[in-house]
């Protein structure tokens, strides 16, 4: 398994240059460029419409780019046609031959090779095994409950072992428990055959459990490229900070670097980005970074919050607060222990701190979707 | 390869995807259908419209013939008449075709199949079959006669009747469709809020088989508007459009003015039929996935009084088709009722004989089989050749327009076109090769309708599955989309093989003496005053058709069992 530290040195396996899509006015990629580096398992996460299925597309050859290039393997590909590229492509429908049996679909590509029979039964054998249906082959497709015909669709992608799959919101139409359990089952298939990997989801629970690197897209162009703890943690935009996870969105105003005023209270920050005093910004916070313990004098950002609601999520609570007898404004997840060592209740008044090392600051306003 | 730009200019180039084998081929398919289309439908019909400028001579007129037509009001009462038969006949069938349909959806009638069977019999019959029967009824010899206190049934009477009979079944075919999705939620919250039955049905069923009831209006104006057969048999002097170009064209050779007839027959087809596709584009699915499927439930008072009205209607049916079938068996009307075969003896009648039944047989068996090849591999291409946007979009065009253009109307533009001098394709004309090209032309847009619906329902991915396991399509569609598509594919052709055996319009100015065809020869034995050996004619076809459907049915079972296994679970 590949490391998102050492594929940065490596040349990358397929090559993504100021790719543009439009349709009509609508421009559904903007200018997109990106590296994917041999043997990576990389998501494309963002809301429906924002071109993470069209950059898939494009790259397959299934719908041409207006302009841009693609480079697979050193080689151009930019104009060949699907049929001339090298990829295996599984879709969220599925798509199996409802009249072929399991073998014959996965053998489809196969036989038209012309490969001898014993070799492509060998090979069919070999595909179900490894997709862990290895009793399914003289089955048709309608037989087969959905999780199953996704473990036959993969095993048809990867029959002509294609140096790149692609998979296209593999488990949406599934249910949550065969999802969750799929989902274990790729990324242990990943590992096993190492080949380059992009699958398209608009599940960041997905994103981020599955991939090596994700890349969060929206309106047609890339918000933040990188790994799940870096998009997580260090989300890049607003965007990214409300799309994957839950995060509290505080206005605030730059009073000099490294302080933002939100209200009446100062704040200290680590700024990534270096607005000028004046300038309006968007503070942004994690429930669970809210820190309620071992808050002393010298704790910075600490100022007093009024507990609103208290939503029970089993593992934790999702706490309300307000901010100086305003309006709710923050939540906060405190586990079990803090809410009961803290007897923490509705009504109740007790010191917060928002760590500086956990704010982040953007620029403008978030767009609430 | 596209010129490598420098990454840094601002004027990026645009990418052309290179074409592969099948996107060739595809795209060479596609030309070749707007080419067949081209030849077969829109140049044929260009020629009628420039023949309807033209004088006896040649002479280009302008607008003199139209004014003509318009100025004689001897030839513009046929509009009214038309319009009048079109709109009473549409009228009549409308609610009788929606109680129909009501009752066998949304009730818990007895007998539905046969119900369902016996309104379905007049697809199976030349339309002028009705008409004959009406004769033997209510005729000049007709035993009911006295029913009609006097007056004719041959005029608009009769042909009101005999469309009502003819248009039923294309009615209840749509109205049964439109009926058969509804959501049962919606009848319990009808319900949970108290609304009576009245209001259920103008609130909750009506609305949502509206679309439905629209559209089966445009399709009965349009059939009777169009239709030839029953006007000539039973019109007497009450002339409509449709007799006109014939008699315009036949009896006074005079082929100008049928062009121009035939334009302006042309015109309220094509505003029915866009009407009709502008109405449908706003319909939305009403349906959901999430759609509880509405199970009636037994009201035996409404149950029974539906099975009155349905045997009422389908009795009717019957009995008009028994009519005919009973008096093509009768020694000679109404002396002698003894029963006899010798009505089936053609030769007797007609020179051609039992040979016109032979050359409806062939014809209806090539149109099906070239119809269904040439409509379900066009529609093939027209959902899935990637790109080539105007060229699909300009085929799909052309296989709608079919259905806006009258038999005979396509009829007289093939003369125009193929007799014309020096057409390479003139060899064809008065063979069996332009009955063919005729028929396969008239009846594409259903069976296009039929292909794409079929083809619709595939997985739009198989195409892209195909490329990415690096089988050629005509693989991909020889192996998974034809068998998959196999009930459709059947449908296309019994629908093609019927309309070929049965239709009158579109091929009575087409054939010649080596291919006369069995529904124009009742045409011909009617106007001889051989009746009976008309409604022989007529029963005969209606025999073939049944027979050919059944058959049909019986293979659809058998190949559910046999090669669509996979559809089992």
């Amino acid at each position: 398994m590949t490391t998102p530290g050492t594929v940065a040195n490596a040349a990358p396996y397929l090559r993504i240059e100021r790719l543009t899509k439009r349709y009509g006015p609508f421009v559904a990629l903007k200018d997109i460029s990106l590296d994917i580096f041999p043997g990576e398992f990389v998501c494309f996460l963002g809301p429906s419409g924002c071109g993470k299925t069209t950059l898939l597309r494009a790259i397959a050859g299934l719908d041409v780019q207006t302009s841009g290039r693609i480079f697979q393997a050193d080689k151009e590909i930019s104009n060949l046609p699907a049929s001339h590229r090298d990829f295996g492509i599984v879709f969220q429908s599925y798509a199996l031959f409802p009249n072929l049996t399991v073998t014959a679909n996965v053998g489809y590509g196969l036989v038209s090779r012309g490969l001898p029979k014993v070799e492509i039964a060998t090979r069919v054998n070999e595909l179900l095994r490894l997709v862990g249906m290895p009793d399914a082959g003289r089955k048709y497709p309608a037989q087969l409950s959905g999780g199953q015909q996704q473990r036959v669709a993969l095993a048809r992608a990867l029959a002509l072992s294609p140096g790149l799959l692609l998979l296209d919101e593999p488990l949406s139409a599934l249910d949550a428990r065969v999802r969750a359990y799929l989902r274990i089952e790729i990324r242990r298939l990943h590992q096993r055959i190492g080949v380059t990997t992009i699958m398209v989801t608009h599940d960041q629970e997905e994103a981020l459990t599955m991939a090596d690197r994700i890349v969060v897209m929206n309106q047609g162009v890339i918000e933040q490229v990188g790994t799940p703890v870096e998009v997580y943690r260090k989300p890049a935009s607003a965007f990214v900070a409300d799309f994957v996870g839950t995060t509290n969105f505080l206005p605030g105003v730059v009073v000099r670097p490294g302080v933002v005023r939100f209200g009446d209270i100062d704040l200290a920050c680590d700024l990534d980005i270096q607005p000028g005093p004046g300038s309006d910004v968007t503070l942004a916070i994690r429930p669970e970074d809210v820190v309620v313990r071992n808050i002393v004098a010298a704790t910075l950002n600490t100022f007093p919050a009024r507990v609103t609601d208290i939503e029970f999520l089993g593992s934790f609570c999702r706490v309300g607060l307000a901010i100086n007898g305003g309006a709710p404004s923050l939540v906060a997840d405190f586990s079990i222990n803090v809410v009961r060592d803290l007897s923490i209740v509705e009504g109740k008044e007790l010191p917060i701190a928002l760590p500086p090392g956990r704010l982040r600051v953007f620029p403008r306003a978030p767009q609430k979707p | 390869m596209t010129s490598v730009a420098a990454p840094a200019a601002a004027s990026f180039p645009a990418t052309r995807r290179r074409l592969d084998r099948d996107d060739i081929l595809m795209r060479l398919g596609i030309c070749l259908l707007i080419g067949w289309m081209l030849v077969t439908l829109v140049l044929p019909l260009g020629m009628l419209l420039l023949k309807s400028f033209k004088n006896q001579q040649g002479d280009f007129i302008g607008l003199a013939n139209y004014i003509h037509y318009f100025s004689t009001p001897a030839l513009f009462a046929s509009v009214w008449n038309s319009l009048f038969i079109a709109v009473t006949s549409t009228a009549i069938v409308l609610p009788l075709a929606f109680v129909y349909a009501y009752a066998l959806q949304r009730s818990c009638m007895r007998w539905k199949g046969l119900f369902q069977a016996l309104a379905l019999i007049p697809i199976l019959a030349p339309s002028l079959l009705p008409a004959i029967s009406l004769i033997y009824l209510f005729g000049n010899q007709g035993f009911l006669k006295g029913w009609m206190f006097g007056v004719s049934i041959y005029g608009a009477v009769g042909i009101i009747i005999s469309q009502v009979f003819y248009c039923f079944p294309h009615a209840l075919m749509i109205l049964v469709a439109a009926l058969s999705m509804a959501d049962a939620r919606l009848y319990e919250a009808a319900d949970a809020l108290g609304a009576s039955k009245t209001r259920v049905f103008f609130t909750v069923t009506l609305p949502g088989a509206k679309y439905g009831v629209i559209s089966a209006g445009f399709v009965i104006f349009t059939l009777v508007i169009t239709d030839f057969g029953i006007a000539k048999v039973i019109g007497g002097r009450f002339n409509v459009l449709a007799t006109d170009i014939f008699k315009q064209v036949i009896g006074q050779q005079n082929f100008e003015m049928g062009a121009v007839v035939g334009f302006i027959l042309l015109i309220p087809a094509v505003v029915a039929f866009a009407a009709d596709r502008i109405i449908q584009r706003r319909q939305v699915a009403l349906l959901s996935a999430r759609a509880v499927p509405l199970e009636p439930r037994p009201v035996p008072r409404r149950d029974w009084g539906l099975f009155a009205f349905c045997a009422l209607v389908g009795g009717l049916i019957f009995g008009l088709l028994a009519m005919s079938a009973w008096a093509s068996f009768v020694t000679r009307w109404p002396y002698n009722l003894a029963l006899t075969l010798k009505n089936y003896a053609f030769g007797d009648f007609d020179t051609n004989g039992w040979a016109a039944y032979w050359n409806s047989v062939v014809l209806a068996t090539w149109t099906a089989a070239i119809g269904t090849g040439v409509v379900f591999l066009g529609a093939y291409l027209m959902e899935k050749t990637r790109g080539f946007a105007w060229g699909r979009g300009l085929a799909q065009f052309m296989a709608m327009l079919p259905m806006a253009v009258p038999g005979l109307v396509l009829g007289l533009a093939y003369i125009f076109f193929f007799n014309a001098r020096g057409n390479p394709l003139g060899f064809i004309y008065a063979t069996m090769i332009i009955l063919v090209v005729n028929s396969v032309t008239h009846f594409y847009t259903v069976s296009h309708l039929t292909a794409t619906t079929s083809l619709k329902q595939l997985d739009p991915e198989f195409e892209a599955v195909s490329a990415s396991l690096k089988v050629s399509l005509l693989r991909t569609m020889a192996r998974v989309t034809v068998p998959v598509c196999l009930p459709g594919v059947l449908d296309i052709s019994i629908y093609l093989f019927v309309n070929a055996m049965t239709t009158v319009s579109a091929v009575i100015f087409l054939y010649s003496t080596d291919t006369k065809l069995a529904a124009v020869t009742i045409i011909n034995m009617d106007e001889s005053g051989f009746t009976a050996a008309a409604a022989a004619m007529a029963i005969t076809i209606v025999a073939t058709s049944a027979a050919v459907k059944i058959a049909h049915v019986v293979l659809t079972h058998r190949l559910a069992r046999t090669t669509q296994a996979w559809r089992r679970r």
